[in-house]
């Protein structure tokens, strides 16, 4: 809890002086609609960002932030929730966006580095200190009584990469085998007793309310849970495969010129790849693109197997009408 | 003094009172009193001073700020519609009129999540009017415009529930009386009819902006939940809460535990010292 | 006085005040943009989909499961506070204790406290680590984050009803009916089953139907401290918001409908308890 109180409240005292400050400077506001997990990044971020943007032009800015699941996020901003820069967990989410409201080109990914990802995360489990259920892989959670935690898949787009890398662990170890996977998965969510909405809810049912034996995580809101609650508590249990999570950002571009912001938005996502951007990053455990920011920001991730979800899956598009749209794989398995 | 009864007794043993008073202060209790406590006893779990930087920092003000603007527009809309309705529904018949106080008290058993719902279905970008409007630039849900329509719907029945009977129960004597003794008819209604229904409106204010400023589902599926701009006091909760900031949510909480517990007093004073001068039944 | 009369409409009684024009006018232009047309914005939404395709969202085993919860959680709340408001009813009426006046006042703060606020205080409370849940923990009772704990928030939300209902006919309850059936040898009991339980019988059921109503809808208490699993711990207006979410608005907009149809039946019934209640307080 210190670390981040002393984190916010600087925060604060970031946003109080550049409020004070006193001169002619343009006030410029910006609108990024994220999901659930990113909050602490982004509030140490746009305060590094409205300090640069202040340094380049003179300007003052305040990024306003609005959080929840990602699918949700993503419909708000189909229905007019007038964010200039969506920075969400998972392409599809975008994707939808473009074909729906139109308000960002379909080759939108390919128009900043990475694929529009300036960071990559993974899932991991979070368990009690000690580790009672003796947790150590994917095969530990579909045995019976372990309460297992994970948001739905139908509005979190946490839930999803959870889903995909259990998926795709189960057709590694039954060696491409759906139907094997489909048991695995299915057994998997008969061990889950609550689906909250966003990842955030999955997080404070586990670590708040005292539910269920592990947590399949983001990578980052396990340590994060681990900072705000003590190591004292939860321990970090790396699966041996886990999925490469590659949430990506982008700049909508009928908001941002609407709003005349289409520079400052652009820059925004921009200096999230700068060596700034990456070491705040890290600092709030996703992996940065820049291996060098990692280990200036002191935080070093372990490395495990990963796989992505174009070798698995082919890609979001597929995997999205397979698994998760109505009458898809989880609506078939997800029948308590 | 009756002679005392043994056989049949008119009143309860003072065992039995004794056991039926502590079973109801058990269900108050246990209902009532014990979440206000748990509000104010988890704000202060971290100290004033944690209590106050809560309260003060930038996004918990920006959120009172936007509750107070949203009920300082919702509650004197109600209260003109309010006004309005009980007029022409108390001081004249109407062919209609009962069917028209059920569509005035429709948005009471609505949930709350249809409230915020069909503006969405209706000014979203997929709604029945959003491209027009997104074509002209007007922004309604997800801004402040969606929130004080919502909060307009959920509590647009206050004022009027409470004016209605009250005004039926007075009659159409005295403004007929000042109308036949030359008075306009606006004199009449500022001399006459208001004086009336002072408290009683008062009354109806109170529970309208309770409503108002507390009010969360509907104002949930249309705020976007946009930190330091969208979010109202309720949401703020909410926000602080998923932040893990638990003691930060109740110090919000308590503000509006606060309010609510202002309210019940003012009412309580209200019913107390001008009862016979509100509406005869309340809810 | 004649020209009112020749003016005035077939539909309405002339009246010497003036006003009818604006007044009416006002009304039902503000009831048309603020709820009628938004509603009728939802039920064309709903009525894109065929008939057969509505019967499926509505009917869907998912949606079942909530209306089962919902219409099972407020009943049971339902129940839980036409019981307690009877007996506090009666004891507030009644009786002379201490901390009366503080009761009185208290009942209403359902009312007044926003459901977000009572939602989080009420987890606070009935959670595993709670101060009433740690007791109920150890008696292996859960209630947060069950069925059990939606019924709590439910019965929070309608404990004002049942009271304030039968409160003022416990008041113009005439006594000397109560003393004429001790008199001819009735005991308590059978005074409290043939007298006063006939007497404030429609009033304690409109409440128990307000109490219903207002949790069948209810969202903002019950969130928190529901599990929110489908099929188990799901409200239905939390099933419309994930409807929603899914972009799936013809889905959201009918199981509205749906819950809507049953805001109309309920309301409809609560009118004519309400009816019923006036003529039995008249016949005493």
């Amino acid at each position: 809890m210190t670390l981040s109180s002393t984190r916010r409240a600087l925060a604060i005292v970031l946003g109080l002086s550049v409020l004070a400050s006193p001169s002619l400077a343009a006030q410029r506001t910006l609108l990024n609609a994220s999901y659930d997990p990113t909050r602490e990044l982004y509030q140490e971020y746009n305060a590094a960002f409205a300090k640069y943007w202040k340094g380049k032009s003179g300007d003052d800015v305040t990024v306003r932030q609005s959080h929840a699941g990602s699918g949700g996020q993503s419909r708000a901003v189909i229905d007019g929730l007038r964010a200039d820069v969506v920075t969400l967990a998972l392409a599809y989410d975008i994707d939808t966006i473009a074909a729906r409201a139109k308000s960002l080109p379909p080759e939108w990914q390919s128009r900043l580095p990475n694929n529009s990802a300036p960071y990559t995360s993974t899932i991991v489990f979070l368990v009690r200190k000690g580790n009672p259920k003796g947790i150590k892989d994917w095969p530990d959670l579909v045995k019976p009584g372990v309460a297992v935690i994970t948001p739905n898949p139908k509005t979190s787009g946490g839930a999803r990469w959870n889903y995909l890398a259990a998926w795709g662990y189960a057709l590694k170890a039954n060696n491409g085998n759906a139907a094997a996977a489909e048991r695995f998965v299915g057994q998997l969510y008969k061990n889950v007793p609550v689906l909250d909405s966003g990842a955030r809810g999955s997080t404070i049912t586990f670590t708040q309310r005292g539910l269920g034996d592990v947590y399949i995580a983001w990578e980052n809101e396990a340590y994060l849970a681990l900072d705000e609650f003590g190591a004292d508590k939860f321990e970090v249990v790396m699966p041996s495969v886990s999925i490469l999570a590659e949430p990506p950002v982008a700049v909508v571009d009928r908001v941002a010129e609407r709003n005349k912001n289409r520079d400052l938005a652009e820059e925004y996502l921009k200096y999230l790849y700068s060596a700034e951007g990456q070491a705040i990053i890290a600092r709030h455990y996703y992996r940065p693109r820049d291996a060098a920011a990692a280990s200036a920001a002191k935080v070093q991730l372990p490395d495990i197997e990963l796989f992505t979800i174009d070798e698995v899956f082919g890609g979001w598009k597929k995997a999205q009408a397979e698994h998760f749209n109505d009458k898809g794989i989880f609506d078939k398995i997800y029948k308590p | 003094m009756a002679p005392k009864r043994t056989f049949a007794p008119i009143a309860e043993s003072p065992k039995i009172r004794i056991g039926l008073v502590l079973l109801s202060l058990i269900y108050i209790l246990f209902f009532l009193v014990l979440p206000v406590v748990v509000v104010f006893t988890e704000a202060f779990s971290r100290g004033f001073a944690h209590y106050l930087e809560a309260v003060t920092e930038p996004d918990a003000q920006a959120a009172i700020k936007l509750t107070l603007l949203v009920a300082a527009i919702a509650v004197p809309a109600n209260v003109v519609f309010g006004v309005a309705a009980s007029w022409a529904i108390a001081k004249f018949d109407f062919v209609g009129k009962s069917f028209l106080i059920t569509l005035i008290d429709l948005p009471f058993s609505v949930s709350p999540v249809i409230s915020g719902l069909i503006y969405v279905l209706m000014f979203g970008g997929q709604g029945l009017i959003g491209p027009w409007l997104d074509e002209h630039d007007i922004q309604i849900v997800y801004a402040v415009p969606g929130i004080v329509l919502a909060t307009v719907f959920v509590t647009f029945p206050f004022v009027a529930r409470e004016l209605i009977p009250l005004m039926q129960e007075q009659g159409a004597e005295e403004e007929e009386a000042a109308r036949s003794l030359g008075a306009s008819g606006w004199q009449t209604f500022w001399r006459v009819t208001l004086p009336n229904i002072k408290w009683g409106l008062l009354y109806g204010v109170l529970l309208c902006n309770a409503r108002a400023m507390g009010e969360f589902g509907a104002v949930s599926v249309v705020s976007g939940h946009i930190r330091g701009f969208t979010n109202t006091m309720p949401l703020h909760v909410e926000i602080l809460y998923n932040e893990y900031n638990l003691p930060a949510a109740f110090a919000v909480a308590s503000l509006l535990a606060f309010l609510a517990l202002v309210t019940l007093v003012a009412k309580g004073i209200l019913e107390l010292r001008y009862g016979h001068e509100l509406a005869p039944v309340h809810h | 006085m004649t020209v009112v009369a020749a003016r005035t409409p077939f539909w309405r009684k002339p009246s010497v005040l003036p006003g009818f024009g604006l007044s009416m006018g006002l009304t039902l232009l503000y009831l048309g943009f603020i709820v009628l047309i938004p509603l009728a914005a939802m039920i064309l939404r709903a009525a894109g989909l065929s008939w057969d395709e509505f019967v499926g969202v509505v009917t869907d085993p998912r949606a079942l499961a909530a209306y089962r919860l919902s219409f099972g959680a407020s009943f049971v709340a339902a129940v839980v506070n036409i019981v307690f408001g009877v007996l506090t009813a009666w004891v507030l009426v009644r009786y002379e204790f201490p901390g009366k006046r503080f009761v009185e006042g208290l009942v209403d703060l359902p009312f007044a406290l926003p459901t977000a606020v009572a939602g989080i205080a009420l987890t606070a409370l009935f959670a595993e680590n709670g101060w009433v849940g740690q007791i109920l923990a150890k008696a292996g009772l859960k209630v947060a984050f069950t069925p059990l704990g939606v019924v709590i928030a439910l019965v929070f939300i309608g404990l004002p009803f049942v009271v304030r209902t039968v409160q003022p006919v416990l008041q113009d309850l005439d006594k000397e009916v109560e003393e004429a059936a001790a008199s001819l040898g009735a005991s308590r009991l059978q005074t409290f089953r043939h007298i006063i339980l006939p007497a404030i019988l429609p009033a304690a059921l409109t409440g128990f139907a307000l109490a219903f109503a207002r949790a069948l809808g209810e969202y903002g208490s019950v969130i928190f401290i529901a599990g929110n699993l489908p099929m188990k711990s799901e409200i239905v207006p939390l099933l419309i918001i994930i409807k929603l979410e899914q972009f799936d608005y013809a889905g959201a907009a009918a199981i509205g409908v749906a819950m809507l149809t049953a805001a109309f039946v309920l309301l409809f019934m609560i009118n004519l308890l309400q009816r019923w209640s006036r003529s039995r307080i008249g016949a005493f």
